[in-house]
């Protein structure tokens, strides 16, 4: 069954870009007067890996928000797959998938119940869900825990359900917000090596919201936030030539004058 | 997006809300636990003092707990729906309901169906409350227990509709039992659940007209007349217009364009 969204549905002129997965423009916003982000620009290929790095309250979670439209920007443009995301809501929601920083699974539902439920609200019948959720889970090596119930499986695990849930609905567009948060190194590694082969073979574009500067790939793109402005976006050796410094950590911190720490 | 993705969806978030009040067992009992608690041992002691006299649209003199039960029922339904609109605040902190208002779907039919989902769930409680109560010996005309069922769909729309706006409002779990004594309490015994409004009249002319201006009195007395097989038209009216209200405002409240989430987000965002 084709998927209940298809952006091909859409007409042409909304489909500005082909080649480009998220298209931030000029975005600015604010809480009661107090700036949190001051013109963001930035854009995704399709099929690229950039890591959104900022310290804590650089305003990544708040950017989050705004891209998944929790609430609405009021300054710039935000495009999904060239598709306007107040416009065009419901076919730029379709071609995004999330993870949220807090968990956000059902403790005492089964892993099928949960992504069954996932796909229902992406319009797909349970068979589709099913099918689409033993394929994701496979590539994540979580074949076999479809029976299982959350509350019994660790921390890595459940997250990797959760990224198999955002990817059930086959989006070109994977947003992560600090998906590593309270997990042990070991699970931390493994979480971010998944992601970057999901990035390559399922060519989805992927951003990935962190502060920990051990997450950042020597090839990854890297888009620093700080105090809600983008002070540099590039790949980590360009990243550490512009700011002279010995290694990516040097020059996050140069960057964010330390705040990291 | 066809027809058929939209039943999906529906069934999607019916289907969890089911699953979860299944494996909340707790949550079950105490819905249950609470209205025998008012049957079995409230009106069975009030009864002496409180007989009830010839009221429409009971037929002959009834005793107490007749005449208590619609309000019992109303009462599930009430805590339902607040109970719901309490898992939508611990959703928007524990990040679920973003789950769901990431989903392609208009929110106003996101939204639409988790009231959906939040009353029959009420329903089933109210059921299962209603075979204790027959076991027990209040029992209506068996085609009552049928159309008694539309009224329990739009009350608990309503006191949902309740609930999801006042969601909005609330920042955190911690303000909600603000909620039970400013909500729950007041609309339970301000209302027509207890006593017939005539007889409140005799007691304060205060609480009679509070008691009148209650929307949940009008619920109350739907269930009521529906039990006893008779329609009647103004409460069902007053309930389905002030369910109408209740539900726009709760969609503006949870509308990305308006400020409600914003300044909730702003409290814990970065």
């Amino acid at each position: 069954m084709a998927p209940a969204f298809t952006p091909e549905g859409g007409k042409q002129t909304r489909r500005a870009d082909d080649s480009t997965a998220l298209d931030v423009r000029d975005l600015s916003f604010s809480y009661s007067g107090q700036p949190v982000l001051e013109s963001v620009s930035f854009d995704l290929k399709a099929g690229e890996f950039a890591v959104l790095l900022g310290p804590n309250g650089a305003g990544k979670t708040t950017l989050f928000s705004l891209i998944t439209r929790l609430y609405d920007h009021r300054q710039g443009e935000i495009r999904i797959g060239g598709l306007d995301l107040r416009r065009h809501s419901v076919e730029a929601h379709a071609q995004m998938g999330v993870v949220f920083q807090q968990p956000t699974l059902d403790m005492d539902l089964t892993v099928r119940q949960n992504l069954s439920y996932h796909g229902a609200l992406h319009g797909m019948t349970p068979a589709e869900a099913l099918r689409r959720a033993s394929q994701q889970l496979t590539r994540l090596e979580m074949q076999g825990s479809l029976r299982l119930r959350v509350r019994h499986l660790s921390g890595g695990q459940r997250r990797r359900v959760e990224i198999a849930r955002g990817l059930l609905h086959e989006p070109r567009l994977l947003l992560l917000d600090e998906p590593t948060v309270g997990l042990d190194i070991a699970s931390r590694r493994a979480l971010v090596e998944h992601v970057h082969r999901l990035c390559r073979e399922q060519g989805v574009a992927v951003l990935w919201a962190t502060h920990l500067i051990d997450e950042v790939y020597p090839d990854d793109r890297v888009i620093v936030l700080h105090r809600g402005r983008v002070c540099a976006d590039g790949g980590v050796a360009e990243l550490v030539s512009q700011t002279a410094s010995a290694s990516i950590g040097e020059a996050f911190d140069r960057l964010t004058e330390g705040e990291a720490r | 997006m066809s027809l058929a993705a939209y039943g999906h969806c529906l069934r999607g978030v019916v289907s969890r809300e089911l699953l979860r009040f299944v494996h909340q067992r707790s949550r079950f009992v105490a819905a249950l636990v609470r209205p025998l608690i008012w049957l079995f041992v409230f009106a069975a002691g009030f009864r002496m003092a409180l007989g009830v006299a010839m009221t429409e649209p009971y037929q002959t003199y009834i005793l107490y707990e007749v005449y208590i039960v619609p309000g019992l029922v109303g009462m599930i339904q009430l805590f339902n729906g607040m109970q719901s609109s309490l898992s939508m605040v611990y959703d928007r902190e524990m990040g679920s309901m973003r789950v769901l208002l990431v989903s392609p779907f208009p929110r106003w039919y996101l939204l639409v169906c988790k009231l959906l989902a939040g009353t029959l769930v009420s329903i089933v409680q109210v059921y299962v409350f209603l075979v204790i109560a027959y076991l027990y010996g209040v029992k209506a005309p068996l085609m009552g227990y049928v159309l008694i069922l539309p009224a329990l769909v739009v009350t608990g729309f309503m006191v949902g509709a309740l609930g999801m706006l006042l969601s909005s409002f609330v920042r955190q779990l911690e303000n909600f039992a603000g909620i039970m004594n400013f909500v729950i309490f007041p609309m339970f015994f301000l209302s027509s659940a207890l006593y017939p409004l005539w007889r409140i009249r005799e007691g304060s002319y205060l609480v009679y007209q509070v008691a009148a201006l209650n929307p949940f009195t009008y619920a109350v007395e739907m269930i009521r007349f529906a039990m006893y097989e008779r329609f009647n038209g103004d409460a069902t009216l007053i309930v389905v217009a002030t369910t109408a209200v209740l539900l726009g405002l709760a969609i503006l409240a949870y509308n990305p364009a308006r400020g409600m989430m914003t300044r909730k987000a702003g409290a814990g965002a970065e």
